[in-house]
C-alpha cells in the first residue's frame, strides 16, 4: 500500500519536487506515493516567470507550460485545477477545499508560492486594480490595453519595471511610480540605476520617482492615483509590482509555525513533520526567496527526503538577477554597494552605455553591478560563489574573462544583441535560436538541461560561457546557476574535491570502496565518474592500485586515438623530437605492412599514423616496439610530448641545449597519467621557437640559466604561462618540473587543464609552496619519481605480447543474422 | 523458434565489457555487466553509427565513445533527451557459456 502524498499549489517549485521524486525510482510517477496535486489556477503548471515575454507578446502562454495534463496523467498524479484548499487538518492528516473536497494525506507538501503585496491605500479594491502573478493578471493586463490607454504601474522594482515595459509594448501610456529615488534599489547601486532609468525613458516609459501613492480614484473602476504631495495622475489600468508576500495563510490557520513565511528546516519540513513546504512560501534560515533557482535547489532536497534517502540539506542560496526587458543588459549579484573598508572596482563608457562595478573584500568578490555588457557577470558570480582570490588577476578583472570564447567566437560581447542564426557551439553546430527555443520550449534551466537537449557546450566547453549568458537572459532571474558546490557528475552529490579529499583521508584504494564510502547513487557509475576514480586511485595510491580497463576511455584502453570511422591512430613516442635514419625507416616499414592510409607530421614534433584497424595495433605495436619505439600517449589525459627547438648545438642564438634538456624532461615525465593532457617545450633562448610560453609546463633557455613557465594552453582558450621562476642548472628544471607535475596530478580536478587548474587555486599559492617550501617541493618530486616507477612501462610492449588480447580480437563466427541487422550505418 | 548460437564463454567477456562478433557481414557487440548479464546489440550507435563495443558499461547501459549518447543494452534505445535505436539479439548464459540469437533481431 503506497502513502499518500498531497501537494498544495500546482506551480513551479511544488512540481518540480515531484519531477525530482520520480527521478529516484524507475519508471514512471512514484513507487513511494499516490499523488494528488491542488492547485488554484485553471492550468497546469507553467513557467511563471516567463509571464513578463507573454505580456510583451514575445511568446504564448502555451510557450510557457511546463507540464501538460498529460504529463500528469503519465504520471499517475491525480490533478485537481481551479479549487483552492481552504484548510488543513493536522488532527486527521485531511486537506479540505472550496468545492468540498476532502482529500487525506500521509505526507502534505505546502507550495502556495507568494501573492502580491496590494497597498492598502483606499480605492485599492476598485476594477482595474491588479497584482502582476499570474496568467490571469496577464489576461486581464492583455484585455485592458485592448480598450484603454493609459496605465500605471506601482513599483520600480524588477517585476515592475518589466510589467511597464509589456504594457508599453501593448500599446499603452505607461507611468511608473517609485517610493524611492532609484529603481531597483536593492539590485542597483544609483549609478546603474540612473543609466537604466534613462535608457526606459527612452523606450518611451515615463516616471514618477519618490512618490508616495495616498489614494486610488474612480468610481467602479480605476480612474487615477493621487499621491500624498497631492498630485494625481490619469489611469485606466493600476498594477501592483511593490514586492510578494509568501502565501502562508494556511499553513498559518492549521497551527504551524510562520513568521514572514513558513519556516522550514535544511530538510525542507515545517514544524509538523508530515508537512514539507517548499518555494516562494517559505522562510530558511530567515530567508525568504522570490526567484527560481533557490526554489529549485529546494525541490531537490524535499525529494530526497520524500524518496526517505534522507543525504541532503538545503543551506540557503546566493542569488543574481537579471532584467527580462528587451535591450537592456543589466546583471547584479551580492552586496554592490561597498560597505565600510570595501573597495569599488568601476569601469564607465557613457557614450557605449557600459558601466560595470565589482565590489571587492580581501581580493574576493562579494557584489557585482554590470549594465550593458553582461557577458562576465556569470564569471564574476562564479567567482563570487567560490570564494576565490582574484589577487592574481585584479589588473585585468574589469575587462572580463576575454579568452571566453576565442575559439571562433570573436569578441561576441553582449550575446542577446547576436542573431539567432549565430553559431554558438561550435562544435555540434548549435544556434543561439536553436538554445533559445530549447530553452523555451523544453522549459530548461539548468547549464546541463541545455547540454543534454541541445548538445551545445557539451563537447569542447568553450562555448559554456556563452550558453550560460543565453540561458540567464533566457530566463532571467529563474537561471539555476551551478550551485556552490558542483558535483562530479549524478551518481553523486560530492564534488571532485570532496572525492580526492576522501580518498586520501579515508584511504580508499578500489572504486567499489570510494563509491560505498561516499554513498554513491549509481551501483557501477557512470561514463563520467568512473574515469574520473580511476585516475584519482591511481593518481593517490600508485603502488597499490591496479588500473581498471573498464573504467577508461576507449582511446586509454586501446592506447590509440579512436577516429571518427572507428579507426585508430598511432604515435609512437620520439624524445624530445629527435629522430633517427633506422627509426624514421622502421616507422615507414610499418606504413607499408598494415597499408597506413595517411601519415601526418603533428604540432607536437612527432609522427600521427592514422586508419590503422584495431585488430592491427598490437602487431603493429610489436613491430614498432623492435625498433626502440615506445607509446606516445597520444591517446591519453597523460603526458603528451616535449617539444624543442635546435638548441645551442646548432643554432647561432641557442644559449642552452635545449634539444638535451627536452630529451630528459621527456625521460622523466613520460608515462605518466594526468588529470588532463599535459605538454611541455624548451626553447632554447627568448625567441622561443619552441613556443614554451603556451605550454603546460615550459624552459626559456637564457645565458644564465632557465625561465620555468607554467600553466600555457594554445587549444580552445589560448592562455600564456605564468613565470614560475628562474633556475641556474638542468638537476634543478627537472626538479621543479616533476614537483609541477605531481602537484597538479594530486590536486587538480579530473579534466581539467593546468591553465584552469593555475587561475582556480592562484598562481600565488603555487610559487609559495613550490619556490617557498623546499622541503615539500623535495617530497612532492620524489612522489612523482615513485609513481614513474609504476607508469613507466610501455603499455604497447605488454600489448603485443599479449596483454589485454580480448581488447583486440574479435570473435569471428559465420551465422546468418536478422534482416534489419545487416542494414548499413549511415 | 529460437536459433541459440554458442558465441564464447562469459569469463571471456570483461566485467562491464564486450565483445565484437564480427560474422563477416555485420559486427555485433556482446555485452557482460557487472551482475553478469549479457546483451548483444548491433555494435552501431543510432546516432552516427560509433562502436558501441568501446563504450564505458554502466548498469544496463552503454556509453558510446564518440559522441556520450547512451544507449540501453536491453532495447538498444538510446536514453535520455536522445532519440534512435540499434538493433538487439537476445542473449542468454548457460553453464558459463554466452548464446545469442542472431536471427532474432
Amino acid at each position: 500500500m503506497k502513502e499518500k502524498l498531497v501537494l498544495i499549489g500546482n506551480g513551479m517549485a511544488g512540481v518540480r519536487t515531484l519531477e525530482e521524486l520520480f527521478k529516484h525510482d524507475e519508471g514512471a510517477g512514484s513507487d513511494l506515493y499516490d499523488i494528488t496535486v491542488i492547485g488554484a489556477e485553471p492550468h497546469p503548471n507553467y513557467n511563471r516567470i516567463m509571464l513578463s515575454p507573454v505580456l510583451a507578446s514575445e511568446k504564448t502562454i502555451d510557450d510557457i507550460i511546463l507540464n501538460t495534463v498529460e504529463w500528469y496523467t503519465e504520471n499517475n498524479i491525480e490533478l485537481i485545477t481551479g479549487d483552492a484548499v481552504t484548510e488543513i487538518n493536522r488532527v486527521n492528516q485531511v486537506v479540505n477545499t472550496e468545492a468540498g473536497r476532502q482529500v487525506a494525506y500521509d505526507r502534505l507538501l505546502i507550495a502556495t508560492g507568494s501573492t502580491p503585496f496590494i497597498i492598502p491605500v483606499p480605492g485599492a479594491e476598485k476594477e482595474g486594480v491588479i497584482g502582476f502573478r499570474d496568467i490571469y493578471d496577464v489576461d486581464t493586463m492583455l484585455e485592458a490595453a485592448h480598450t484603454y490607454k493609459k496605465a500605471v504601474v506601482i513599483g520600480g522594482g524588477l517585476l515592475g519595471l518589466e510589467a511597464a515595459n509589456g504594457l508599453m509594448k501593448q500599446g499603452m501610456d505607461v507611468t511608473v511610480v517609485h517610493l524611492l529615488d532609484s529603481l531597483m534599489e536593492r539590485q542597483l547601486d544609483k549609478t546603474a540605476s540612473q543609466m537604466l532609468k534613462l535608457s526606459l525613458e527612452q523606450k518611451g516609459l515615463n516616471f514618477m520617482m519618490e512618490a508616495q501613492t495616498a489614494e486610488i480614484t474612480g468610481d467602479k473602476r480605476v480612474s487615477g492615483v493621487k499621491f500624498a504631495d497631492g498630485w494625481e495622475v490619469e489611469a485606466d489600468l493600476v498594477v501592483m509590482a511593490m514586492g510578494i508576500r509568501p502565501n502562508m495563510s494556511l499553513a498559518e490557520a492549521a497551527g504551524i509555525y510562520c513568521e514572514r513565511g513558513i519556516v522550514v528546516n535544511d530538510t525542507m519540513q515545517t514544524y509538523d513533520p508530515k508537512i514539507y513546504a517548499v518555494g516562494e512560501c517559505v522562510q530558511h534560515r530567515n530567508e525568504c526567496y522570490g526567484l527560481v533557482a533557490p526554489l529549485f535547489e529546494q525541490a531537490k532536497v524535499a525529494a530526497n527526503h520524500l524518496a526517505k534517502l534522507g543525504s541532503t540539506r538545503y543551506q540557503g542560496s546566493m542569488t543574481s538577477t537579471k532584467l527580462k526587458v528587451t535591450g537592456i543588459d543589466l546583471f547584479s549579484a551580492g552586496d554592490f554597494n561597498e560597505a565600510e573598508g570595501d573597495e569599488a572596482l568601476v569601469l564607465q563608457d557613457p557614450s557605449q552605455g557600459v558601466y560595470k562595478k565589482l565590489v571587492i573584500r580581501d581580493d574576493k568578490i562579494k557584489g557585482a553591478v554590470l549594465y550593458g555588457d553582461t557577458m562576465d557577470g556569470t564569471w564574476y558570480f562564479q567567482l563570487m560563489r567560490d570564494e576565490a582570490s582574484i589577487a592574481d588577476f585584479r589588473n585585468t578583472i574589469m575587462f572580463g574573462q576575454h579568452d571566453l570564447g576565442d575559439a571562433g567566437h570573436g569578441d561576441a560581447s553582449a550575446v542577446m544583441a547576436l542573431p539567432d542564426s549565430a553559431e554558438i557551439c561550435g562544435c555540434n553546430g548549435v544556434s543561439k535560436g536553436d538554445i533559445v527555443n530549447a530553452i523555451v520550449k523544453v522549459g530548461l534551466f539548468t547549464l546541463e538541461e541545455v547540454q543534454a537537449h541541445t548538445k551545445a557546450s557539451s563537447s569542447c566547453g568553450s562555448c559554456t560561457g556563452l550558453v550560460e549568458s543565453i540561458l540567464a537572459s533566457t530566463v532571467g532571474d529563474g537561471y539555476d546557476a551551478t550551485p556552490n558546490k558542483k558535483p562530479v557528475c549524478a551518481c553523486t552529490d560530492y564534488s571532485h574535491d570532496e572525492v580526492i579529499d576522501a580518498i586520501k583521508t579515508h584511504e580508499l584504494k578500489s572504486m567499489p570502496a570510494v563509491r560505498e564510502f561516499l554513498e554513491w547513487k549509481t551501483p557501477d557509475g557512470c561514463a563520467a565518474c568512473r574515469p574520473a576514480l580511476n585516475y584519482y586511485l591511481l593518481a593517490r595510491w600508485p603502488e597499490e592500485y591496479s588500473d581498471d580497463a573498464q573504467s577508461r576511455f576507449i582511446n586509454e584502453r586501446a592506447h590509440g586515438n579512436i577516429q571518427k570511422d572507428g579507426t585508430y591512430s598511432v604515435v609512437p613516442r620520439m624524445f624530445g623530437g629527435l629522430v633517427k635514419p633506422n627509426e624514421l625507416r622502421a616507422i615507414a616499414d610499418v606504413c607499408d605492412k598494415y597499408d597506413v592510409p595517411e601519415m601526418k607530421v603533428t604540432g607536437g614534433q612527432r609522427i600521427d599514423l592514422f586508419g590503422v584497424k584495431k585488430e592491427d595495433l598490437p602487431p603493429m605495436w610489436k613491430d614498432l616496439s623492435a625498433a626502440g619505439f615506445v607509446s606516445g600517449h597520444a591517446y591519453g589525459k597523460a603526458m603528451r610530448t616535449v617539444k624543442t627547438c635546435a638548441g645551442k648545438t646548432w643554432c647561432r642564438f641557442g644559449t642552452q641545449n635545449s634539444t638535451g634538456l627536452g630529451v630528459k624532461l621527456e625521460e622523466l615525465t613520460w608515462g605518466s597519467w594526468m588529470p588532463h593532457k599535459f605538454k611541455l617545450a624548451v626553447s632554447g633562448c627568448p625567441r622561443n621557437c619552441a613556443e614554451a610560453t603556451i605550454k603546460d609546463f615550459g624552459v626559456v633557455c637564457v645565458d644564465s640559466g632557465y625561465e620555468l613557465v607554467i600553466g600555457g594552453n594554445g587549444g580552445i582558450k589560448v592562455r600564456v604561462t605564468d613565470q614560475l621562476t628562474k633556475v641556474e642548472t638542468e638537476a634543478e628544471v627537472l626538479e621543479y618540473c616533476g614537483a609541477f607535475c605531481q602537484m597538479y596530478r594530486e590536486e587538480a580536478h579530473y579534466l581539467e587543464r593546468t591553465a584552469p587548474w593555475v587561475e582556480r587555486v592562484g598562481l600565488s599559492s603555487i610559487r609559495e609552496r613550490l619556490l617557498d617550501d623546499e622541503k615539500q617541493r623535495k617530497e612532492l618530486y620524489q612522489r612523482f619519481k615513485l609513481s614513474q616507477k609504476y607508469a613507466q612501462i610501455d603499455p604497447w610492449k605488454a600489448r603485443a605480447e599479449g596483454e589485454a588480447a580480448h581488447e583486440f580480437t574479435p570473435l569471428k563466427l559465420q551465422v546468418e543474422t536478422g534482416s534489419e541487422a545487416l542494414l548499413e550505418v549511415s | 523458434m529460437s536459433n541459440w548460437t554458442e558465441v564464447v564463454a562469459l569469463q571471456e567477456i570483461p566485467n562491464m565489457g564486450s565483445r565484437i562478433v564480427d560474422t563477416g557481414k555485420t559486427e555485433i557487440a556482446v555485452f557482460r555487466t557487472s551482475d553478469d548479464q549479457v546483451f548483444a546489440i548491433r555494435n552501431a550507435c543510432p546516432h552516427k553509427g560509433g562502436p558501441l563495443s568501446d563504450g564505458i558499461v554502466h548498469g544496463n547501459t552503454v556509453t558510446c565513445p564518440l559522441h556520450n549518447w547512451k544507449i540501453d543494452l536491453a532495447s538498444g534505445e538510446a536514453l535520455g533527451p536522445d532519440e534512435g535505436c540499434s538493433n538487439v539479439f537476445p542473449a542468454k548464459v548457460e553453464n558459463g557459456q554466452v548464446f545469442v540469437d542472431f536471427l532474432m533481431a
